[in-house]
C-alpha cells in the first residue's frame, strides 16, 4: 500500500494496487467535531477528481465530502454507517469513507504527502 | 379496564412521585416535572361508563380493541404540566435572546390587541369580499408599505415564512426564464448564505454553485465573475450578509448578473438592518422575501407562524403568485392572478392574515421616520456589543459591523474551552445563548444580534456576562465551562447521542404480560 496522501479538502487517500481507501483526516474530524451521519457515494458510481461525493454532518454542521481522485466507487464502508463515531475515533483506519478505483494514477502526485500536509495545516492558524 | 371508547371504567390507584435530590424531586420553585406520559394513572380522567352488553356494534368488526394511549390525567394536572413546562423555558418575554441571524426582537403588545379585534380575529378567508373589506384594506395597505420601502413594483403576500418566500421568488425567475424559452440549470449562492437558500434552488431544480467569501468576509466579486455565465438562473443573496456586513459591491453585482441574464434575488432575512435606509429594489434586486417575523415584529421562534411576502422587480410582476388585492369600484376585492404565465398559488388562502395586521400595525405605529430609526438603532445596538468586547473576544472581521455582531474562537485558543462550552456557560447568567457554529465561513463562530429593541441597560448586562466569561476562560478556568449549564433545569444534555440514536416518541415501559 501507498504512502498516505491529503488533498486541501482535507481528504485523505492510500491506493493498493489500483483501489485508494478514502477518508478525512484527523484535523478535519477534530474541526468537524462529533460526527453523526455520513451519507456516502453510491457504489458503482463513476466520480470526477475533486467532485461533491457525500455529506458529512457532525453536531456543529454539515460538510461535503469530496474525491481526490477520478475513478469508479467500488466499495463503501458499511462500519461507518452504523457507528459514524468511528470517523471521531479512527480518522485514518476504522473510519475509512469509501474505496474507489482510480482512473488516473497521475492525480495522485498532485495531493499532498504528510510533510506536506502538517506545513499545510499550518498556515492555517 | 377501557371500554370501547378507550376510557376508563374503573378508577386507578395513586403511585408515589419520581424522587429526587429533595424528597419530592423539587429545588425550591423550580418543580421537576416528569413527562406527561409518565403521569398517566388510568382512571384520573374520571371514569366512563362500561360498555353497553346488549349494544350491537355497527362498525363491522372496526371497533378498538386497544387502549388509544392518551395519558390520563385530571384537569389539574394537565394546566400545572404545560404551565411547569413554560417555567422551564426562556422566551423573549423574560429576557434578551441575542441569536444572531433570527432576530429576536420584542412584539408589541399593541400588535396583539389589534389582532385581536373580533372584526380580524373572528373573519373566514371564505366569507363573501363585502363582508371583510376591512382585512381587504390591511392587506391592500400593508403591500403598499412593503413596496414604499423596498421600491420594487410588486408584492406577493401569500408565502408563509422566509424559506417558502425563497421558494416563491426562485419559482417566478423559473417561470419568467422559461417564457423566454432560457431554460438554465446553476444558481449562484455564497458560502455564508443560510442554508435555505441552496435548499430552495435545489427544490426548484437548479443545480447550487457557491461562491466564496474574501478575507473581508463580502462575496468574491472576481470567483462570481468567473462563475457567471449564461447557464446561470439567478445569484442568491443576503444583504447585510450573515457576517453581518453590508455587501458593498451589491450594485456591481447586480449589474453583472442582469448583463448575463440572470435574476438577483436577495434574501431578505436581514432587511431590518437597513429598512428605511435603503431600497433593495435601487439596488437591482428582482425578487426579496421579507420575513415579517423579524423585520416588523411579528411572533418568531415558537410564537410564529412566520410569514414571508415577496417583493418582485417589473420584469417578474407578471409571473407572481396571487391572491392580489385591488380597487372594484367602491369596494376592494381578490384578483386570483390566474393568468397563465403566473406561476398559480403558494398556498390554500391569502397569507398569514394574523401576522399582516400585526405588521402593519408595527408600521404604523413607527412611522417611516421610526421605521428609519428602527435599522439605526439595531445597527448602533450590534456596534456598540461589538465595540464593548472586541479587547476580550476576537471580532471576525473589522468593525463596523452592521445589525449583528461576530465573533470566532480565536480568544478561546489554548483555553480547554470551545465555543459551544462558552455558550453554554451563558446559559449559568441568565442568557439565551447566541447563535454558534454559524455562518460556516468562520471557524466556531458566534453571531450575536440584539435587535434595536434592547435597551442600553440589557445590552450592558449582556456585555457584562460576556466580558466575565471571556476573562474565566482565559485565566484558566475551563472547569466550569465543561460542566456548564450548572444552574438550567437540565444541565449538559448528550447532543451527540441525541443526533445518532435520536428517541423521537415517548417510549412506555414494558408492560405486565397480565394486565
Amino acid at each position: 500500500m501507498s504512502d498516505i496522501r491529503y488533498s486541501e479538502e482535507h481528504e485523505w487517500i492510500r491506493v493498493d494496487g489500483d483501489v485508494g481507501t478514502v477518508g478525512i483526516s484527523d484535523y478535519a474530524q477534530g474541526a468537524l467535531g462529533d460526527v453523526v451521519f455520513v451519507e456516502m457515494p453510491e457504489v458503482g458510481t463513476n466520480l470526477d477528481q475533486n467532485a461533491e461525493v457525500g455529506v458529512i454532518e457532525s453536531v456543529k454542521a454539515a460538510s461535503e465530502i469530496y474525491t481526490p481522485v477520478s475513478g469508479e466507487v467500488v466499495a463503501v464502508n458499511d462500519a461507518v454507517d452504523g457507528d459514524p463515531s468511528l470517523v471521531n475515533t479512527d480518522p485514518l483506519g476504522e473510519g475509512w469513507l469509501f474505496q474507489v478505483k482510480l482512473s488516473n494514477a497521475d492525480e495522485l502526485d498532485g495531493l499532498a504527502n504528510q510533510e506536506a500536509y502538517d506545513k499545510f495545516l499550518e498556515g492555517l492558524d | 379496564m377501557m371500554n370501547r371508547q378507550g376510557r376508563p371504567s374503573q378508577a386507578a390507584e395513586n403511585t408515589s412521585r419520581t424522587t429526587g435530590p429533595t424528597s419530592t424531586g423539587h429545588k425550591a420553585l423550580d418543580l421537576s416535572e416528569p413527562l406527561i406520559f409518565e403521569q398517566d394513572r388510568p382512571g384520573q380522567t374520571g371514569v366512563d361508563f362500561e360498555d353497553v352488553p346488549l349494544s350491537r356494534s355497527r362498525l363491522g368488526g372496526l371497533d378498538r380493541d386497544q387502549s388509544i394511549g392518551l395519558p390520563g390525567l385530571t384537569e389539574s394536572q394537565v394546566v400545572r404540566h404545560y404551565t411547569r413546562l413554560s417555567r422551564k423555558n426562556y422566551a423573549i418575554d423574560m429576557g434578551m435572546f441575542p441569536l444572531g441571524s433570527c432576530t429576536m426582537k420584542h412584539n408589541p403588545r399593541l400588535n396583539e390587541a389589534m389582532a385581536g379585534l373580533p372584526g380580524f380575529a373572528d373573519i373566514h378567508p371564505l366569507q363573501p369580499t363585502s363582508t371583510i373589506q376591512g382585512a381587504l384594506a390591511v392587506m391592500d395597505q400593508l403591500g403598499d408599505w412593503l413596496i414604499e420601502l423596498t421600491g420594487m413594483p410588486g408584492v406577493s403576500l401569500a408565502p408563509k415564512a422566509g424559506a417558502h418566500g425563497e421558494l416563491c421568488g426562485l419559482m417566478t425567475i423559473r417561470a419568467a426564464l422559461e417564457a423566454r424559452g432560457d431554460a438554465r440549470s446553476r444558481v449562484l449562492v455564497p458560502e455564508s448564505a443560510h442554508g435555505t437558500n441552496p435548499a430552495t434552488a435545489a427544490l426548484c431544480g437548479y443545480k447550487v454553485d457557491s461562491i466564496p467569501a474574501n478575507d473581508e468576509g463580502r462575496v468574491d466579486l472576481e470567483a462570481l465573475k468567473e462563475k457567471l455565465d449564461d447557464d446561470v438562473a439567478a445569484i442568491m443573496l443576503t444583504n447585510p450578509n450573515t457576517c453581518g456586513l453590508f455587501e458593498r459591491d451589491i450594485v456591481e453585482i447586480a449589474e453583472l448578473t442582469h448583463a448575463a441574464g440572470a435574476f438577483f434575488y436577495c434574501d431578505g432575512a436581514n432587511f431590518n438592518a437597513i429598512v428605511g435606509k435603503v431600497r433593495p429594489g435601487d439596488l437591482g434586486i428582482d425578487a426579496m422575501h421579507i420575513n415579517l417575523h423579524k423585520t416588523f415584529s411579528t411572533p418568531h421562534g415558537g410564537g410564529g407562524p412566520g410569514s414571508g411576502p415577496v417583493t418582485f422587480s417589473e420584469a417578474l410582476v407578471p409571473y407572481a403568485p396571487g391572491p392580489f388585492v385591488k380597487q372594484a369600484g367602491d369596494a376592494l376585492t381578490l384578483d386570483e392572478g390566474f393568468e397563465p404565465e403566473a406561476i398559480g398559488r403558494m398556498a390554500a388562502f391569502h397569507g398569514q392574515m394574523g401576522m399582516f395586521i400585526r405588521a402593519l400595525t408595527y408600521m404604523l405605529s413607527h412611522g417611516g421616520d421610526g421605521l428609519k430609526q428602527v435599522a439605526e438603532d439595531a445597527v448602533l445596538n450590534a456596534n456598540y456589543i461589538l465595540s464593548s468586547l472586541q479587547d476580550v473576544m476576537s471580532p471576525s472581521f473589522a468593525g463596523p459591523c452592521m445589525h449583528e455582531a461576530l465573533f470566532d474562537d480565536k480568544f478561546l485558543k489554548d483555553t480547554g474551552v470551545s465555543t459551544l462550552d462558552f455558550s453554554k456557560a451563558l446559559i449559568d447568567e441568565g442568557f439565551h445563548p447566541m447563535t454558534m457554529y454559524f455562518p460556516l465561513v468562520v471557524q466556531g463562530a458566534m453571531l450575536i444580534e440584539p435587535t434595536e429593541t434592547e435597551s442600553r441597560e440589557s445590552l450592558d448586562e449582556f456585555i457584562h456576562a460576556l466580558r466575565h466569561l471571556a476573562q474565566s476562560a482565559s485565566s484558566g478556568k475551563s472547569n466550569s465551562f465543561v460542566a456548564a449549564p450548572q444552574y438550567a433545569p437540565v444541565t449538559r444534555l448528550d447532543e451527540t447521542q441525541a443526533a445518532r440514536k435520536p428517541v423521537l416518541s415517548y417510549q412506555p415501559p414494558e408492560v405486565d404480560a397480565a394486565e
